[in-house]
């Protein structure tokens, strides 16, 4: 054919600084985000059990809150990792989605997934949502911004009263209805994300496939599950 | 058979191009998609227009060179074949089909549906390749290689390179087919000694040359005429993580 093409351009160069070239290649910043996003899904999980403590009464909620209080630099050297997952996180997936849009600049007329889903496919949509909902759930329970009330909230052993302030919180409909949704995009996100992990991993093969697909997913639910109980319970008065 | 076609032209790279209606009428039922595109040629040919440019070689479904999204799935409806293999009996009469090239900023269109796929033959030469003894072949039984293990690779080599894959991707990643030949090469022993900068090096033209980056939705193994397993790009990925390693802890990959 006479017709001729300009021949391929490389659009990247890599760093001779292994450290970067890694960071720079698909598959390094990839294995970033699986390994941040593997210890986000371990602070969920833990985070979970530490609020499924309120059916066990106001006591144990805010013992464990107050345990945790006491850490002092462990807490704190957490609070750093936690952020730098959740930054390093953000900021890798947000490259790596404007590198996938710049390889399809020309979208099919007719599109028909295959195997995609549609938590596949909004994995960055649903993990914006979720990050715009964990700035207002620090605003609302951990600095208590959005309500100051809830630090003179104490218990009979001058304890901060956790128990009471979730309470007061999951009774407003519109918070616990925003809460539900928030951890509704979680789930789907984590839906996808756990798969992925073990793929991007290399962990994933034949064996283990399905299992981990699906165990995945029976788990993001789970996770749904137990955190929307909370306001769940408590709009049925069932904690007082 | 009658059909509605809705057929991508576009003169040449640099010019935008646009749908086109066409109809193929009196296309017989086993007449394959290409063929049904012959047709519609011959026509166009003797009308003095100009007819659509397409991929094909063998028409046999093994050497990769067709491609077409048919329909929004690349190679058209079904599994595990090549557009030469899809037959005209699978569509309704008086379907409307819509064909496009496959779309990927690393594969510019050539001419309507001819897309330019070199890309590829760049990632395979930054890696896919053995060193192999000159002269004659040695004994076959002297390398022995377990039945696993050659099934898995002869697996991987299945691949055709035909593009598919890129196609399909939402983010036009190039990972199965830079798996399957990582995969192949790298579990035989023939591919040693370029096994540890294979991974390394094919990943990096991969990236280099444009292909996006894997997400996991798996519409490259759905649409895969060779039905290439999406594990061989957890394979990969944990072939370029010991590449990696080894290149950060300053022990050369170009061992």
């Amino acid at each position: 054919m006479a017709l001729a093409t300009v021949p391929p351009t490389r659009v990247k160069r890599f760093s001779a600084n292994p450290f970067i070239a890694f960071y720079q290649s698909s598959i390094g910043k990839k294995i970033i985000v699986a390994v941040s996003g593997l210890y986000l899904i371990f602070f969920v999980t833990g985070h979970l059990l530490g609020n499924l403590e309120i059916y066990l009464g106001q006591d144990h909620l805010n013992a464990y809150a107050n345990l945790l209080q006491q850490l002092g630099p462990i807490l704190w050297a957490e609070r750093i990792i936690l952020l730098s997952a959740v930054v390093v996180h953000i900021v890798a997936t947000i490259q790596l989605t404007i590198e996938n849009q710049a390889a399809k600049p020309k979208k099919y007329a007719v599109s028909k997934p295959q195997s995609s889903t549609l938590a596949s496919r909004t994995m960055i949509y649903t993990g914006l949502l979720v990050i715009c909902f964990v700035v207002y759930h620090l605003l609302q329970f951990t600095l208590m911004w959005t309500n100051p009330e809830y630090r003179n909230l104490h218990d009979e052993l001058g304890r901060h009263d956790v128990y009471h302030m979730v309470i007061l919180g999951f009774r407003q409909p519109l918070i616990s209805l925003f809460y539900a949704a928030a951890i509704f995009f979680l789930a789907t996100h984590l839906s996808h994300g756990f798969e992925s992990v073990t793929q991007t991993l290399g962990i994933n093969n034949r064996r283990i496939g399905r299992f981990i697909s699906n165990g995945g997913r029976w788990l993001s639910w789970l996770i749904f599950a137990g955190y929307v109980s909370i306001p769940i319970t408590i709009l049925l008065g069932l904690i007082k | 058979m009658n059909f509605k076609l809705k057929i991508w032209r576009q003169p040449n790279q640099k010019t935008a191009g646009e749908f086109h209606d066409y109809a193929a009428s009196n296309i017989p039922a086993e007449a394959s998609f290409l063929e049904m595109l012959d047709i519609v040629n011959e026509g166009l040919a003797e009308g003095n227009e100009d007819p659509i440019a397409f991929d094909s070689d063998c028409r046999e479904g093994i050497c990769g060179m067709c491609s077409l999204v048919i329909n929004g799935i690349p190679h058209g409806p079904g599994k595990a074949k090549t557009t030469c293999q899809l037959y005209m009996r699978r569509f309704q009469d008086g379907d409307t089909i819509w064909i496009e090239p496959f779309r990927a900023a690393p594969f510019p269109v050539v001419k309507d549906l001819v897309v330019d796929r070199s890309a590829f033959d760049r990632i395979i030469e930054s890696g896919g390749y053995i060193t192999a003894r000159t002269g004659s072949a040695p004994e076959a039984n002297s390398v022995p290689i377990g039945k696993p293990i050659a099934d898995l690779a002869m697996e991987a080599a299945a691949c055709i390179g035909c593009g598919a894959c890129v196609a399909a991707c939402p983010n036009s990643s190039a990972m199965l087919f830079v798996g399957a030949k990582v995969s192949h090469l790298g579990l035989l022993p023939q591919g040693q000694p370029e096994r540890k900068s294979r991974a390394h090096n094919m990943v990096r033209a991969m990236d280099e040359l444009g292909f996006g980056n894997c997400t996991n939705h798996y519409e490259c193994e759905a649409v895969c005429p060779a039905e290439i397993n999406r594990t061989f790009i957890s394979r990969l990925n944990r072939e370029y993580r010991k590449a990696a390693v080894r290149e950060a802890v300053a022990v050369t990959v170009d061992e």
